[in-house]
């Protein structure tokens, strides 16, 4: 059982053993999560500060739950109405931060490669909590073990990604997640969502949404990101949905027991019927939720024990 | 999805006594422009299709009523790309109808429609609207293309999979460019995914606002506001590379310039799913026929010269340039009596184009079956059909006609409701004397 890593940053630096065991120590926190005493100290003395410089209710909530049910002391920084609108550059907030001393810092930001960034100069754990189109860690990892608990494994399985590919964060965290664990991926939606160069991904890519569910074991639907498009990448919302939302008659196509994934928040009618998204036989979007606290909590002990390892760093 | 136009075009058979009666058209000269060949012989028409070709002239056939052509050409019918309809919003400039009759007149027996109308057709359901327009009233076979963009504005695309679902056969934005190059990709990144056709109008948007002619001797000496020749090349060679970019099935709706020609040859050469098209009067007319401010000469783009006139006549021989259209523009006088630079654009065509093209013929320019490639062959197959064949079992869509017979064109006279023509007053050679439409005579019945 090994982790090496000092930052959670992307899935793309992870090796297999990894991802294997941050998904069994998560398991042990849904077991945790599930009893009527929730605590543990594993975190105890350690302070987290949680730093979204984009809008998020879940994704910042369920890392604060991960945080104070392993007993750490967890501050939220909404970054939007703070310095940064008094003109702070991204390094300087760091600077800034180390005089704080955080053990565990996670971060969003509307831009790629900005917390990488932010990792480069603080002295703490970073943990990316989604960086603009590039990487969302925990989200992956959270989709890994819903998959693999209603599937009983995480590999050779027949996975759809569906919709907007393009914008999507969690989509590439889990094309690089699920095929460092040997699945079939398959992307599938509008060319102007899905760009062939992911192609060069291992994956394949389809435009008809029925070819692309045919036999699948999970269909996961990505979220239309009507904030991150300037405009003309669907005609109306309408035919979108024709074409590539998920109803049932688009999932009979999948394998029977196939089941349905969506990241959160919805869109009703644009990407997933809603019935599709409630029924509690195919629909596993509340588990996710549930998974991704399980996750978050593995993801910030492991940094914290890589963390207590090292000596302590400079305390100016 | 390859080919969207052949399973929705509407057949065209009005239930008349002749629907089920064979007829043998004998005696005639065949223009077949796969085979490249003009030869004498009989065509017999039964079901809507052709039953058989003959190679002899009065061949033995029981139960059909014989027409004898005397000599006269029977050639596949015109396939029109790119008629504007005044149906929605401006009825009185042109309805199915009428365009249906005036098509019928020049031996067009498929109209192909443009999205430019006032309510610009970019909806499913305005395009169902006028599709059942056409069914009641239009007496040739009639496909909608569908606006690219809402409003024709260029800021987003249209609903390009519900519109080809509900018939559109290609879609563009007409004279409008997309100039926005992101819109037009995404456009055509989603065009190809569906197996659209995308027709668009080759043109650098900066360089031609405001032009009324073509920049030149002629332009300085009337002091008309002109648009450069280049501008056109320049609108290829972007669509072109996006074409690249995206592998979307592209049609240039105008080529009118010697400058642009060499772009369309390497976009073919290198294999890239692109045709052209050009107008009646591009291949007929030049810059100089403007004369004193002759505003039914005004079409866009604007006449050019008279070398690349020569240039784009040469084009549609070898056959760089696939398809010839009318760009039948229906205008009325107020929109024409005006001064050059107010005056609307464009010209009807869809009755004269045959007789002014056969100016070609006579002149030993373009022989008629080459004229007829880019009139009925070309067209049909660029949007899937089977017409514009003479085979057996193509459709009997066809125009018999006499190219010899002298006449002068009266505007007054003709089919459309709108009178606008270049041509009035023109001594032409040709006369249509008959068009049929899925076997049904259409034109020049007893």
């Amino acid at each position: 059982m090994r982790f090496d890593q000092r930052h959670l940053l992307g899935i793309e630096p992870l090796r297999p053993d990894e991802i294997t065991t941050l998904l069994d120590l998560a398991d042990q926190y849904v077991t945790l999560s599930r009893r009527r005493e929730k605590h543990s100290n594993v975190l105890a003395g350690l302070t987290q500060i949680n730093m979204f410089f984009e809008n998020s209710t879940r994704t910042q909530a369920s890392f604060e739950i991960a945080g104070k049910r392993l007993g750490a002391d967890v501050m939220n920084m909404a970054m939007q109405a703070s310095s940064i609108k008094k003109g702070e550059t991204l390094i300087d907030t760091a600077l800034t931060l180390n005089a704080m001393h955080p053990d565990l810092l996670v971060v969003r930001h509307p831009h790629s490669g900005a917390v990488d960034l932010l990792s480069q100069k603080v002295h703490c754990a970073v943990l990316n909590a989604g960086d603009g189109r590039h990487e969302h860690p925990t989200q992956a990892l959270l989709d890994a073990l819903t998959i693999r608990r209603a599937k009983g494994r995480l590999h050779r399985l027949n996975i759809a990604i569906c919709g907007d590919i393009a914008h999507s964060r969690v989509a590439r965290s889990n094309i690089l997640l699920l095929g460092k664990m040997e699945n079939r991926i398959r992307l599938v939606g509008p060319s102007t969502l899905v760009p062939s160069t992911f192609g060069e991904f291992g994956v394949e890519i389809y435009d008809d949404m029925r070819e692309g569910l045919k036999d699948a074991d999970v269909v996961m639907m990505l979220r239309l990101q009507k904030e991150r498009m300037d405009g003309g990448f669907i005609p109306s919302e309408r035919e979108y949905f024709y074409r590539w939302g998920l109803d049932a008659e688009k999932l009979s196509h999948a394998k029977p027991d196939a089941i349905v994934m969506h990241p959160g928040p919805m869109n009703r009618g644009v990407e997933i019927d809603g019935t599709i998204a409630d029924d509690i036989n195919r629909s596993v979007i509340q588990e996710q939720v549930e998974m991704g606290v399980a996750v978050r909590m593995a993801a910030m002990d492991l940094l914290a024990r890589n963390l207590r390892a090292r000596p302590t760093e400079l305390s100016a | 999805m390859t080919t969207p136009a052949a399973t929705s075009q509407p057949t065209k058979a009005p239930s008349g006594p002749m629907t089920d009666i064979s007829t043998l058209i004998t005696n005639a000269r065949l223009i077949d422009p796969e085979a490249g060949t003009t030869r004498e012989g009989a065509v017999l028409l039964t079901g809507g299709r052709i039953a058989e070709v003959f190679d002899t002239p009065t061949p033995e056939v029981t139960n059909a009523t014989i027409l004898d052509a005397n000599g006269a050409f029977l050639a596949p019918g015109i396939v029109d790309i790119g008629v504007k309809v005044g149906e929605p919003g401006e009825r009185h400039k042109e309805s199915y109808k009428t365009a249906g009759l005036a098509a019928a007149a020049g031996g067009v027996t498929t109209i192909v429609t443009r999205p430019d109308t006032p309510t610009p057709i970019d909806t499913p359901e305005v395009l169902s609207f006028i599709l059942e327009r056409a069914e009641d009233d239009s007496i040739v076979h009639t496909l909608p293309m569908a606006a690219l963009t809402k409003g024709r504005e260029g800021r987003e695309m249209t609903e390009l999979g519900f519109l080809l679902d509900a018939g559109a056969v290609a879609f563009t934005d007409c004279d409008h460019v997309v100039s926005d190059t992101r819109v037009l990709q995404r456009a055509m990144s989603y065009a190809r995914s569906l197996g659209a056709l995308i027709m668009a109008h080759p043109q650098e948007p900066g360089l031609s606002k405001g032009a009324a002619v073509t920049a030149g001797k002629f332009a300085t000496l009337r002091g008309l506001p002109s648009v450069s020749p280049m501008a056109e090349r320049m609108g290829l060679d972007r669509d072109i590379a996006l074409v690249e970019m995206t592998g979307v099935r592209y049609h240039a709706d105008q080529i009118t310039t010697s400058r642009a020609l060499p772009a369309l040859e390497r976009a073919k050469a290198n294999g890239f799913d692109v045709t052209a098209g050009t107008s009646m009067h591009h291949l007929t007319l030049n810059e100089l026929d403007v004369a004193d401010y002759r505003t039914f000469f005004k079409v866009k783009p604007p006449l050019r010269s008279e070398d690349d006139r020569q240039a784009t006549v040469e084009a549609i021989r070898s056959g760089l340039i696939d398809i010839i259209g009318s760009f039948h523009t229906p205008q009325d006088e107020e929109s024409k009596r005006l001064p050059y630079e107010e005056a609307a654009s464009g010209a009807v065509g869809l009755e004269t184009m045959l007789p002014v093209l056969l100016r070609l013929y006579h002149s030993g320019e373009l022989d008629l079956p080459t004229l007829f490639r880019a009139l009925s062959l070309n067209p049909a197959k660029r949007l899937g059909l089977e017409a514009g064949r003479m085979a057996k079992g193509a459709p009997a869509d066809l125009v018999l006609f006499d190219a010899d017979k002298p006449l002068v064109l009266d505007r007054s006279r003709l089919q459309s409701k709108s009178k606008n023509t270049p041509f009035d007053g023109a001594r032409l050679q040709g006369k249509v004397l008959g068009t049929w439409v899925a076997g049904t005579r259409v034109y020049g019945g007893a």
